[in-house]
């Protein structure tokens, strides 16, 4: 199977005439208010390294202003990055000619708008075939492949409205499946669903977990809310200033805040959503109890479990149904509870 | 003192010779060149001959229909058909019926014209800032300098004749519909444009299926500016021996027919409004879409 996982080394924007000139001292150490009260340059993203993997959603979190929107625009060379490579089945997109470029937008990446970037003068269906359109496909066959994902994201019969006509959530809806239509390995979320009122949010959140469970595709979702991104994520990279400051599991983050500033981030989490009941079973105790919570469930469902049964422990069995540790009540509510140190 | 009394003119020989110059050169130019353009023009002239005889031989009933239909299928509004009708009807029954046929000949040949150089015209402005700064001092040249000052090179050029008449037209209309191509791409939403990009769309698929259309609005109400502009122009088209109602001004003016000049002058403005009203009607109805908003 191909590797669909994306590799981004080393990499700098600097925004302004001059940008390549002023690497060198960043790399020194120069901050972002030296460098702009000094030259007039913004430094966007500073030294980023991420690994994405291939079939997981990458979430890079971040709040305005913190380089995100500009880092996701790397991947597929919207912007140009004044250092640094962004590899992709072992070619940098950074090097690629116009016409190879053309193509790997074409063919490998698929991209959901914050302002949904919908052509007002097209109807739903036409929009959703733009891309194959772009490519070049014929135009029945377009059809066809635009109807079966506006079926998948809820939107039969609206294919011959225009977007106008339709409510921000559903026009997202549309954003979506123009980019699942273009059959692409990687698909670009760029705050797709920031701009959608909170219960449409959850919805469309949900159809992505849905669709990605069956597709696996490599998704890179750029969000500022951190509920979002432990919902959706599998891997959490948060950036600030430019910069990544901590990368890993949405479990990692919340347990193991890299700073103050994260800290402060996930004071907020409800944990026990978060948690996953392996992080805090204890193993080599015997599977003596009378419930079980299969492994990988969250720490929510446990509390429930226990609640419910009356019990104090419950046994964790992994998909054979074999007790691999316990959990107990106790220990459950103790890391569903924000610590006081934070 | 003399220098804050009297302005330093430039000696009067050397301005004579100055003047001289200029016109000898053109005029050699003229003798060298003329008639390779008069033969370039051809194919124009004997285009726009066919269309007015078109339209003159084609009985009258049949051409009302005709034109109806057209004002139909721009406007979908019967009050504008009825209206032209009557018009039309008027302006027959008070003798003008030929002329007014020249004078749509003109307009729509040239507004033909005016739309094939300056739709592209403005696409390329659109593309660089560099050609914008070129284009834009030129064009407000073509729409301020006193159109008699441009009918001396084309008269020298082409003499007295339809072609000239024409160029003349079109030199003064093309402008508004370069300006607005122009501005209605560089208007089109910077964010679809980067949607379109994403999708891998070559600079040639984004002029199409993104920019153009997304300005059709604008480029639509250039159009409209150039007929209305066009239309203007007929009575001086008419001094260089344009046909058609301008020519009749002319006239009324040369012998003070009061009554002829009204009837004409009334009978372009009647094309005007019809020509505006459906133009403007279509191009509303070119973004209809864009304004069904979700309540």
């Amino acid at each position: 199977m191909d590797d669909h996982s994306i590799e981004i080394r080393n990499l700098y924007k600097i925004f302004g005439a001059h940008g390549k000139k002023y690497i060198e001292a960043v790399e020194n150490g120069m901050s972002k208010d030296e460098l702009n009260a000094k030259h007039g340059h913004v430094l966007a993203l500073k030294d980023i390294n991420i690994h994405i993997p291939q079939a997981k959603i990458q979430v890079i979190m971040g709040l305005s202003g913190s380089g995100k929107s500009t880092l996701i625009r790397h991947i597929n060379r919207l912007i140009v990055p004044t250092v640094g490579e962004v590899i992709y089945q072992g070619e940098d997109v950074c090097k690629m000619s116009e016409s190879d470029l053309r193509e790997f937008r074409r063919h490998k990446t698929a991209m959901v708008f914050q302002k949904f970037s919908l052509l007002p003068h097209r109807t739903v269906i036409k929009n959703t075939l733009f891309g194959l359109e772009l490519q070049g496909i014929a135009k029945k066959e377009c059809e066809e492949r635009a109807r079966h994902w506006l079926v998948r994201v809820g939107l039969e019969g609206y294919a011959d409205r225009y977007p106008n006509e339709l409510s921000g959530g559903m026009q997202q809806r549309v954003g979506l499946a123009r980019a699942l239509t273009n059959d692409a390995d990687i698909l670009l979320m760029d705050e797709a669903f920031s701009a959608l009122d909170p219960l449409i949010r959850n919805d469309m959140q949900a159809i992505l977990l849905e669709l990605q469970a069956e597709l696996h595709k490599t998704v890179v979702f750029i969000t500022h809310d951190l509920d979002e991104a432990l919902r959706l994520g599998d891997r959490i990279a948060i950036l600030r200033d430019g910069a990544v400051i901590q990368q890993g599991t949405g479990q990692e983050i919340v347990l193991k805040p890299a700073d103050a500033y994260i800290t402060d981030f996930v004071k907020e989490v409800n944990r026990g959503r978060v948690i996953l009941v392996d992080t805090i079973m204890k193993t080599g105790a015997n599977g003596s109890a009378s419930v079980s919570i299969p492994s990988g469930s969250r720490l929510e469902n446990a509390a429930k479990l226990l609640t419910d049964s009356g019990e104090a422990t419950a046994n964790v069995v992994d998909d054979k149904g074999v007790s691999i540790g316990t959990i107990s009540m106790k220990a459950t509510i103790d890391a569903m509870v924000t610590p006081a140190s934070h | 003192m003399s220098i804050f009394t009297e302005f330093p003119e430039m000696s009067r020989t050397d301005l004579r010779d100055l003047k001289k110059g200029v016109d000898e050169a053109f005029r050699s130019f003229t003798r060298a060149n003329g008639e390779a353009i008069e033969n370039f023009f051809f194919p124009l002239l004997k285009f726009l001959v066919w269309f007015e005889k078109l339209l003159i031989s084609t009985p009258w009933p049949i051409m009302i229909l005709v034109l109806c239909a057209l004002v139909w299928a721009g406007s979908r509004s019967w009050g504008l058909v009825v209206g032209t009708v009557l018009v039309l009807l008027l302006i027959g029954y008070l003798g003008m019926w030929e002329d007014t046929m020249f004078t749509i000949a003109l307009i729509s040949v040239a507004t033909m014209i005016c739309i094939v150089i300056g739709i592209p015209l403005g696409i390329v402005m659109s593309k660089s800032d560099r050609t914008q700064a070129v284009i834009t001092p030129v064009l407000d040249i073509m729409q301020t300098i006193p159109s008699f000052v441009y009918l001396i090179p084309i008269l020298m050029l082409l003499g007295i004749g339809k072609v000239p008449g024409l160029i003349a037209v079109c030199i003064y209309a093309v402008p508004p519909v370069v300006r607005l191509t122009n501005l209605g791409i560089r208007l089109v939403d910077r964010d679809v444009l980067e949607a379109a990009d994403a999708f891998g769309a070559s600079p040639r698929q984004k002029l199409w299926t993104v920019q153009i259309p997304l300005a059709l609005p604008n480029i639509f109400a250039g159009v409209n500016q150039t007929i209305m502009m066009a239309l203007a122009m007929v009575v001086v088209a008419a001094l260089i021996g344009v046909h058609g109602l301008g020519q009749q001004v002319l006239k009324a003016v040369n012998n003070q027919y009061l009554a002829l000049g009204m009837m004409n002058g009334l009978a372009i403005v009647a094309i005007a409004i019809v020509f505006d009203r459906v133009s403007q009607k279509y191009g509303q109805r070119l973004q209809k879409h864009t304004e069904v908003i979700h309540g």
